[in-house]
């Protein structure tokens, strides 16, 4: 039988994502067990979440403050803003692999896929750097 | 910034129309919602379709969350299933980063575009389009046909620059399979409004990827599927930054739905040669239809 050759590229892609992704997955699901068994406690009460999640985001933000443009990191000590470090993480978990398989793109000269790479990246980290954002 | 201990929300005013859903203890909703994306995961997987597309209309239907809230929930239920599935199917061929990388970046901008547009735009407007675009994607469902080894003749240009093409083992028959892409701009420009329409639902996007992959483009519907997920990985994290950084994720929403749908979905993979997959498939479409006709209704003030 034929066995076709997996790009080494694609192989070391597919192990970074695999470790970053089950990583932000962990992240998230321990973080989320951390807010709900209270452990540390929310920024928001957990009493008042069936009247907060009927509110637009931007409501929400408006009066609650802490959800939007990066506000949340510096309140990590919050059960549910722990929460959203592992949201950013799973979010972001791709940048990490595509960084890792330019190197290989360089080497072998192929100057078209590194820079599609790296163009990934840069529109990643413009989404998470909360320069693009709106209101209602 | 307010302490845990105030009131966040003290002078909201609770209508009548709110008033029993805030009565329910608030784990009930939650749990919930890990109970519908649990069944949601095992449907899917059968039907076909990604959790993204079952989610956002289901539950902005029927569970009390702001639209905002629940299509950012989405994009991360669409996203955990791709990160999932995707190291595995790039290490066995079925995804193709040279295939997904070009389209990806297209899509990614175009996704951010529309987390923008869908945040900015007024609630009743968002799901109007949400229940149009529901419904046209139950057509897509129906009408658009799977060729499972396209007919390519030659490759276009771009595809040749860009490198599309490769090989794969085909499980069922054991033999290498050679495939090559055509029609590349098309795809790209197919690629920038799926991005939009992902962005601005919520849905992730593999019902279009698929189509657009395996009927515009000819590649394999293995290699289709494979490189869809790839594409939605990084379609689906540009999207949900979005959301994000405008506040539109909440911890207690996105991390039942994101838990629920995988584990469902580990069920649904085990259960796929028992179920009756077109059986599913007709099950999904009627809870699409009836989610797409909600959403349409309660957007144009006709109910819900």
């Amino acid at each position: 039988m034929d066995t076709p050759e997996i790009a080494p590229e694609q192989i070391r892609y597919a192990e970074w994502l695999r470790w970053s992704g089950w990583f932000g997955l962990a992240l998230l699901v321990g973080a989320f067990l951390v807010y709900v068994t209270g452990v540390l406690l929310p920024h928001v009460p957990v009493d008042e979440l069936p009247r907060v999640w009927k509110l637009a985001s931007s409501e929400l933000a408006a009066l609650a403050g802490g959800h939007a443009h990066w506000e949340w990191a510096l309140l990590l000590h919050k059960g549910d803003m722990l929460s959203l470090l592992g949201i950013a993480v799973l979010s972001g978990c791709s940048a990490l692999p595509l960084l890792a398989v330019t190197d290989i793109y360089l080497r072998r000269g192929d100057r078209l896929f590194a820079a599609l790479c790296l163009l990934q990246v840069a529109v990643l980290v413009l989404a998470a750097s909360g320069l693009v954002a709106v209101g209602h | 910034m307010l302490g845990s201990s105030t009131p966040v929300l003290a002078a909201a005013e609770v209508t009548g129309a709110e008033a029993p859903a805030a009565a329910i203890a608030w784990w009930i909703w939650p749990l919930g919602l890990f109970v519908v994306c649990f069944f949601l995961g095992i449907i899917a997987v059968p039907a076909g379709v990604g959790g993204g597309v079952l989610f956002v209309p289901l539950i902005s239907g029927f569970f009390p969350f702001h639209l905002d809230y629940v299509r950012g929930a989405g994009l991360l239920v669409a996203l955990s299933s791709a990160l999932a599935a995707g190291p595995s199917l790039l290490r066995i061929g079925l995804a193709n980063l040279r295939v997904g990388l070009p389209l990806a970046l297209i899509a990614s901008i175009s996704s951010m575009l529309g987390a923008l547009l869908g945040l900015a735009l007024p609630d009743s407007i968002v799901r109007i389009a949400l229940g149009v675009a529901i419904l046209g994607i139950v057509a897509v469902m129906i009408m658009a046909g799977k060729t499972e080894l396209p007919n390519v003749p030659a490759s276009d240009r771009w595809a040749q620059v860009l490198g599309m093409h490769g090989v794969f083992i085909d499980g069922a028959s054991g033999q290498a399979v050679h495939w090559r892409l055509h029609r590349t701009p098309q795809g790209l420009v197919l690629f920038f409004f799926i991005g939009i329409l992902a962005g601005m639902f919520g849905l992730g996007a593999g019902w279009a990827n698929v189509p657009a992959l395996n009927l515009v483009m000819g590649a394999p519907l293995k290699v289709a599927a494979g490189s869809s997920s790839f594409i939605l990985s990084l379609v689906d994290s540009s999207a949900a930054w979005i959301y994000l950084n405008n506040g539109a994720v909440l911890p207690v929403i996105a991390a039942p739905s994101v838990v629920g749908m995988m584990l469902g979905a580990k069920i649904g993979a085990r259960l796929l040669s028992v179920l009756k997959a077109s059986l599913i498939r007709q099950l999904v479409i009627a809870m699409l239809l009836f989610a797409g006709g909600r959403a349409l209704m309660v957007g144009l003030g006709l109910g819900g």
